[in-house]
């Protein structure tokens, strides 16, 4: 494949203008705002024991519409009172009723919560867009339904616990207290609730403060669906509660998800209990593309892998590994994939990427880029127009980005892509694992071979081959190395919430 | 769609062509143009898209029963689809070369709608070389615009690619001034990347505003939005290379204007404005246009006519 340049050069001799592609404005999709009700409610109480209770100390905070920064709902602010409470509620509720319920019946609760996620789906996907700031068609097309598919798969393993792990017998560990970041606020809710309820362990889970009212609409259902009082129990508010959540004495474990700083704090502050631990932290996973890759295929599973949630994903192709042959191609590729990618109102139908979750998350972003650009890497940002209100920030790469810059080794969270080359596979695995974390990585090939053997070499929890960001509730999902430890989804997750007797 | 996945066995010659223009993924694919469906059209887009879509039209018979009287039908519903004024004429009529001049004959010799003719042994292909370009030569001389041939496709499967190549050439010079339009019969290909990789062969030889077509729509899988996308990025990626541009048609399978919007918005998004005209994107298709114009009067008057309010020109394929 001879080089764009040369091509382009080539073209130009012809005494033709070098060919350029207009994605302009002769055909401008009109705004296409997804209607739904979301039915929220002006002020939201903490869930616990059943019951929507106001916070013994009478505090609320704002939840605020990234896209608009409008004020969306008050949120209750749990005290440690109010977190004892809870624990005291779900131990009550884990001994007496949850735990020596037989799985059959659990699994009848968790079907129920399944069905009723899906019957108000479109609802639930407004809450959750407006909340956050995820493009509709991500809430719709992803986190709602595939929220849904994880209580119907745990549902399904509730009556079968005796296959978890063969020729030994499982029992619920208790209390589980549960800590969940902003990015998939609802799913991540999904991930942690369903295998702790089906192993018969009760729950009380406290969701990202940005981010509690799918969580909080979730337990609307719970009550819905007769759960028995005091199995999943909600508590919101921010670090300190979290901190309550985690250091609390009767949880058996603890589960959290979240960035890699908050991780080691907590479990600086649980060392020397007996507390089991499933820590999932954050990740800076490389995208290697080899120089047989059906390219354009590869470019779509780029801007997958990057841009998907504005990249507001732990897993996310952070750090594009591309082949040297056909490095410039794939950098003129991605560059005319991001002239259409659309980006603005988070509601709009035809939107791809949404608003930046807080004012904090877009001050990080804006910081580390800047420290690309000042590092010198080659900055190439998206042409597209931000809405004036809201916290929006342009899709952009770098390229010419080495191991040692700033952007290629901390976590940016946001829509940043950092372009690296390589030579050869030995260097794109070494530069692959030349990092703290270890989460996910993604191999483009035509060649099978290379898939197997880049996928043993990878110290990452999660190979793609010639996709990304795939996920289903029967696949376990988790880190190496700093990304964390204990796997969700699958058998394995369920083996973390159970001990064996 | 998996049984894309697998290429029976290869010539070397294809394998070598693979290597040059690269390959695709087929899941890859799918899911890339599954995007394309969620997109959502309202207003004046959507109308914008209708009409568009009623401009690119290739309103096409093909049929054995053809009579001159059908065609005249046809001809007559190109040139006035509809009594809305804001509806354009469709881009033209497509017809077996025995109708050539019954369409000539109907649309008279100072009209935009153009003929298309498909020529060359359609839809098989199977006949010599020299029948093929003299039914290209008639077809011509008749009055046909536009040559819609077919490829050699038990040549390239058997790995001789350079006598799909030079059959093509050939038709190019037979054809004169008259657009082609190169049938690649995409279901007849197997997989992507055989539709990508005879996509290339196809445009090496042929003129800038020359087309790429997918399909005769005789076989029983015709356009998708998986193949149309295979050749707008092979289209795209000739453009950027060669700066000669290539036009596109899908034909067979599209029936509805959902499906019309659907392969629009393909094109919007991956060739960008300049094909979003006539001259570079058709559909060849007869029952389309009258669905077309259903949904233009639904956007005009805010409720769905009964199909018996629009005039029938063509059955469809």
């Amino acid at each position: 494949m001879s080089s764009l340049k040369t091509l382009a050069k080539s073209a130009a001799r012809n005494g033709r203008p070098a060919p350029e592609l207009i994605f302009g404005d002769l055909w401008e999709y009109d705004p296409a705002p997804e209607t739904a009700d979301p039915k929220l409610k002006a002020r939201y109480d903490l869930f616990i024991n059943g019951q929507f209770v106001a916070p013994k100390l009478g505090k609320y905070f704002d939840s605020i519409n990234p896209a608009t920064e409008q004020k969306l709902a008050e949120i209750a602010l749990a005290g440690p009172a109010d977190v004892d409470a809870a624990y005291v509620a779900a131990q009550r509720a884990q001994e007496n009723v949850w735990g020596p319920m037989s799985g059959r019946e659990r699994a009848k609760y968790l079907f129920r919560i399944a069905r009723l996620l899906q019957d108000r789906a479109r609802e639930f996907a407004v809450a959750e867009t407006m909340d956050g700031g995820k493009p509709i068609k991500e809430s719709r097309d992803f986190d709602i339904p595939m929220a849904a598919a994880h209580f119907f798969y745990h549902a399904g393993w509730a009556d079968k616990l005796e296959y978890v792990a063969p020729g030994r017998r499982v029992a619920p560990l208790g209390v589980v207290g549960q800590v969940i970041p902003w990015n998939f606020p609802l799913l991540m809710c999904a991930w942690k609730l369903a295998p702790a309820l089906a192993m018969g362990n009760c729950v009380v889970l406290k969701p990202a403060e940005t981010t509690s009212i799918t969580a909080l609409k979730l337990a609307e259902i719970i009550a819905d669906a007769g759960l028995p009082p005091g199995v999943v129990n909600f508590v919101t508010g921010a670090g300190e509660t979290g901190a309550a959540v985690m250091n609390h004495p009767i949880p058996a474990k603890i589960a959290f998800t979240g960035s890699t700083e908050v991780g080691k704090s907590i479990m600086r502050s649980v060392a020397g209990t007996d507390k089991k631990m499933t820590m999932e932290l954050g990740g800076k996973a490389a995208n290697i593309i080899f120089d047989d890759a059906p390219l354009d295929q590869a470019v779509e599973g780029i801007i997958n892998g990057i841009f998907f949630n504005q990249g507001h994903v732990c897993c996310a192709g952070s750090r594009l590994l591309v082949h040297e042959p056909v490095a410039a191609r794939v950098i003129a590729k991605l560059k005319q994939r991001l002239k259409v990618l659309r980006v603005g109102d988070p509601l709009d139908k035809n939107t791809d990427v949404g608003a930046i979750n807080s004012k904090e998350q877009l001050a990080k972003i804006t910081a580390l880029v800047a420290s690309g650009v000042k590092e010198g890497a080659e900055m190439y940002q998206a042409p597209c127009k931000l809405p004036a209100k809201g916290w929006y920030f342009r899709p952009t790469i770098f390229s010419s980005v080495t191991m040692s810059h700033r952007i290629a080794r901390e976590e940016i969270f946001g829509p940043v892509l950092s372009i690296l080359t390589f030579r050869t596979l030995d260097e794109a695995v070494e530069k692959a694992n030349n990092t703290a974390y270890g989460l996910s990585a993604g191999v483009w090939t035509d060649k099978g071979s290379r898939i197997l053997k880049m996928s043993t070499e990878l110290k990452a929890g999660v190979v793609w081959a010639n996709t990304y960001n795939k996920f289903d509730p029967t696949s376990p999902f988790g880190g190496y190395k700093e990304s964390g430890f204990g796997r969700e989804g699958g058998r394995q997750g369920l083996l973390d919430y159970c001990k064996l007797v | 769609m998996f049984r894309l996945l697998m290429n029976a066995g290869l010539s070397l010659s294809l394998r070598r062509l693979f290597d040059e223009v690269g390959t695709v993924d087929c899941v890859g694919i799918e899911e890339r143009v599954a995007k394309y469906t969620t997109r959502s059209l309202k207003k004046a887009a959507k109308l914008w898209g209708l009409r568009t879509a009623v401009s690119m039209v290739d309103l096409t018979t093909l049929e054995g029963k053809d009579t001159p009287g059908k065609v005249a039908s046809l001809c007559a519903k190109a040139l006035h689809p509809s009594d809305d004024p804001t509806v354009p004429q469709v881009a033209a009529v497509c017809v077996y070369p025995a109708m050539v001049r019954h369409a000539r004959r109907a649309l008279g010799s100072d009209t935009a709608v153009r003929i298309a003719s498909v020529a060359t042994a359609f839809p098989s292909g199977q006949a010599p070389l020299k029948t093929r370009l003299a039914e290209v030569r008639a077809a011509v001389a008749d009055g046909a615009d536009e040559i819609d041939m077919v490829i050699n496709r038990g040549a390239f499967l058997a790995g001789d690619l350079a006598e799909v190549s030079d059959e093509i050439a050939a038709v190019v010079q037979t054809c004169g001034q008259a657009t082609l339009k190169v049938i690649l019969e995409v279901s007849e290909l197997e997989s992507y990347d055989n539709i990508r990789a005879a996509s290339f062969l196809a445009m090496r030889v042929i003129r800038p505003g020359d087309f790429i077509k997918t399909s005769t729509g005789k076989t029983s899988l015709n356009a998708t939005l998986g193949n149309n996308q295979v050749m707008l990025e092979a289209i795209r990626d000739h453009y950027l290379d060669t700066g000669v541009a290539i036009s596109m048609k899908p034909a067979g399978g599209i029936r509805t204007a959902k499906q019309a919007l659907q392969f629009l918005i393909a094109v919007k998004e991956t060739l960008g404005d300049a094909w979003l005209t006539n001259e570079r994107y058709r559909f060849g298709a007869s029952s389309l246009l009258n669905d077309l114009l259903r949904q233009i009067e639904k956007e005009r008057t805010g409720a769905y006519q009964a199909p018996y309010y629009f005039s029938e020109a063509a059955e469809s394929y």
